[in-house]
């Protein structure tokens, strides 16, 4: 998580979430490389994942980031090789690279804004003639369908977003039927859809990216609906495919929007392995421009801010304070001994962002008394 | 489109969802020679190799390739049922009688079928209001005997149309209405970009390059094994899968099962973008054209969608490649001659174990067919120690 946002859960140290997702993409590579003969060869998964994380280092060095994080990295390389194809090795490269860097490049209030696996692949499918995604490589077998389901229902469920994965297959399936429905088709069709590997990846884990989905579940179950009313529009309409991936990219930006709408708190990754992209505190070197400055939390210098509090706290009880403050400031705009030290201290705790911790106590600026 | 429908012409008939709607201009008799060669260009390849002599010194050893052994194409997209509507357009070309029918006049649709005589199989009204709905215009052609007659053809000669729209994809939900059982279906797509695969089925490249009997060979025997292996592989896919036959660059082919397409009959096939002028290459064959072949055996339960195809920029080569190794057949006493005939014994059960699990077939058949011991011989499960010391 970052260090601006307590952490989600409670005070137990979480799991990070990642952790699970790259379990689960690596079985899911194992079982579509051995079952379903996906046409990927070691050495192709080699390259992809070594060039993910290096992509993942130089954004790490460029930016000046305290410390290189694997771990999305791995994530995007791991989906990379479920999804990318190409003959070619050198587009593999660049759509690492495209993939790590949107992470860094394309962001809002200090957090990328498209999924990174997302954006790469669209970015290489409008840009090159040479990369394809094969949506019907995992068949519509049931086990592959369950598979997915209950190993992408692990990683949902550990990010918690699950609501955004249930509301976009409840969209996507209410969408589907209802084409059915008015097309005259047997439910046979529809639930041929929805029984999609494919589909079903895209459920679990792309619009489930817990940092680029709405803060808030009433913004998320938007979202959701949202990318999924794209999908059939691409797939049925222009007669593309692809058209989810398509879809998800097109409603990346209105996060944004979703999120002044209805703000909520923002997702934060165990505080442990932090760090794979700028947040708004590592801006040091940072080619990026600053992000607006917030309020800080008193736990951004605990120590700091404890050693203050207590010093304040123990000299004088709140109650007595402001008696003897207003008996004793005879000189308007002049402070005493103990009002001066306290200012002292105010202005501190401005200096250290934590001022507002001793608000109830100083009623705000030196001078505001009642 | 070509099919091998067998019976009365009189009762062929042919509709196929076009989504848009086809001029004159737009619709071509073909050339079935053509579509054979290329059907025989397209087909799984048995290669045959000859052990040389143990007793002589190593030499490279030389390829063949059979190229009649293609598997029988056993049918696609026949449709026995009768066809009629407002008519929106009537062109006769060649021995065919064709109209094109309006989308919006989908209330006629079963009216005029039923005025012409025709019966309706169950489930086609579904299947016709969907496409209606879904903007296609319907192709329907029968054969105008006195023209076939007065032309000479014995066959169906194939039907091509050309047209342009981003619906990339074959209509078989109709064929499947009135189906008797699973129908196979092979689509050969040229393309510039490289291969196209189905994107809403998974496609899976068939087994290839596994050393076989030597007894397919005969000529009806490797039809039959492709067939059954074919058989065996639709039914361990659970019948949901497209089955990737070939793809290749057509500027090349090594070997080739059979020489490959002139721009000419290229063009005759709808590749607009090859001019006739003569190739580069020494074969004649044309650069920038890659062909993909892909067998599909559908049917409603298992394929209830139509399917829509993409085009990948993967030019990466696949056949259906199957190896006889023909054994040295000479005689001699020196060790490496011992030696070889115990690995020739072991080999042999190999494939026949090979072609059991391909097929599904008896193995002890194929020992039969092969002149194998029934029980597999010792040879070929000696352990290394036997086969060092043993005698």
């Amino acid at each position: 998580m970052t260090r601006s946002q307590p952490a989600p859960s409670g005070p137990a140290p979480r799991q990070d979430p990642r952790l699970y997702q790259i379990g689960v993409l690596s079985v899911l590579l194992l079982y579509g490389v051995g079952q379903l003969d996906f046409d990927v060869s070691p050495a192709r998964v080699g390259l992809t994942m070594c060039a993910c994380l290096a992509a993942q280092y130089l954004c790490t060095r460029v930016w000046a980031l305290p410390r290189f994080n694997p771990l999305s990295a791995g994530i995007s390389g791991l989906s990379l090789c479920l999804l990318l194809r190409t003959d070619r090795p050198e587009l593999v490269l660049v759509a690492a690279l495209v993939t790590i860097a949107s992470k860094f490049v394309c962001r809002v209030d200090g957090r990328h804004l498209f999924n990174p696996t997302n954006f790469g692949l669209v970015v290489m499918l409008a840009a090159t003639g040479e990369v394809w995604v094969s949506p019907g490589q995992w068949g519509s077998l049931a086990v592959a369908a369950c598979l997915l389901a209950r190993l992408g229902g692990l990683v949902v469920h550990r990010a918690e977003r699950a609501d955004v994965t249930y509301a976009f297959l409840a969209a996507y399936g209410l969408l589907v039927v209802g084409r059915a429905v008015w097309l005259g088709d047997p439910l046979s069709i529809p639930w041929f859809h929805l029984q999609s590997g494919g589909l079903l990846l895209f459920a679990f884990l792309m619009i489930s990216d817990p940092k680029t989905t709405p803060n808030a579940r009433a913004g998320r179950i938007c979202f959701a609906a949202l990318v999924a009313s794209g999908g059939p529009l691409v797939e049925f309409g222009l007669h593309r495919p692809n058209g989810l991936l398509w879809s998800l990219a097109a409603a990346a930006p209105l996060t944004v929007v979703i999120n002044q709408l209805l703000p909520g708190p923002r997702f934060g990754w165990s505080s442990r392995t932090a760090g794979d992209e700028p947040s708004s505190h590592d801006r040091v070197g940072s080619p990026l421009p600053p992000p607006p400055r917030r309020r800080h939390t008193s736990h951004r210098h605990p120590r700091r801010l404890d050693r203050l509090d207590i010093s304040a706290s123990t000299e004088r009880t709140p109650h007595d304070a402001q008696p003897r403050r207003s008996s004793r400031n005879t000189h308007p705009g002049r402070l005493d001994g103990d009002d001066a030290r306290r200012a002292r201290i105010l202005r501190l705790l401005r200096l250290e962002g934590g001022h507002h911790a001793l608000q109830p106590r100083f009623q705000g600026r030196p001078g505001a008394r009642r | 489109m070509a099919n091998d429908f067998h019976g009365d012409p009189r009762e062929f008939a042919m509709v196929i969802p076009v989504p848009t709607l086809l001029t004159r201009d737009q619709i071509h008799v073909g050339d079935q020679a053509v579509l054979d060669h290329l059907d025989a260009y397209t087909a799984p390849r048995l290669v045959e190799y000859h052990d040389p002599g143990p007793c002589r010194p190593i030499v490279m050893e030389s390829a063949r390739a059979s190229a009649d052994q293609a598997p029988v194409r056993q049918g696609s997209q026949n449709r026995l049922w009768s066809l009629g509507v407002t008519i929106e357009a009537s062109y006769s070309i060649g021995e065919y009688d064709i109209v094109i029918l309006s989308a919006e006049q989908s209330g006629g649709l079963q009216t005029w079928l039923q005025e012409e005589g025709y019966q309706i199989p169950a489930g086609a009204t579904e299947v016709l209001g969907s496409y209606i709905r879904q903007g296609m215009r319907f192709f329907v052609a029968r054969v105008n005997l006195d023209e076939q007659t007065a032309l000479g053809y014995t066959y169906l000669r194939p039907l091509q149309i050309a047209f342009e729209s981003p619906k990339f994809m074959l209509p078989i939900r109709l064929g499947t209405v009135n189906a008797d059982g699973p129908q196979d279906l092979f689509v050969f797509a040229l393309t510039r970009t490289g291969r196209i695969e189905t994107r809403n089925y998974r496609a899976v490249k068939v087994p290839t390059d596994v050393e076989l009997p030597g007894f397919l060979k005969q000529p009806d025997e490797f039809a039959t094994f492709y067939q059954a292996m074919f058989s065996r592989q639709v039914d361990e896919a659970n019948r949901r899968d497209v089955f990737l036959e070939y793809a290749w660059d057509m500027a090349w082919c090594g070997p080739c099962a059979a020489d490959p397409l002139s721009r000419t009959e290229l063009r005759e096939l709808g590749v607009f973008w090859v001019d006739d002028a003569p190739a580069p290459n020494r074969r004649g064959a044309a650069a920038d054209v890659f062909v993909t072949r892909l067998h599909v055996r559908y049917d409603a339960e298992h394929f209830p969608d139509d399917l829509r195809f993409q085009a990948t920029g993967d030019r990466s080569n696949v056949q259906g490649r199957y190896v006889l190794r023909q054994p040295w057949q000479g005689s001699g006493s020196c060790a490496a001659a011992r030696e070889y005939l115990r690995t020739v014994a072991a080999r042999e059960e190999r494939e026949a174990q090979t072609l059991a699990s391909l097929t599904g077939w008896d193995l002890e058949t194929i020992r039969t067919k092969m002149g194998l011991e029934s029980e597999p011989p010792a040879a070929a499960n000696a352990s290394w120690w036997q086969r060092l010391w043993g005698r």
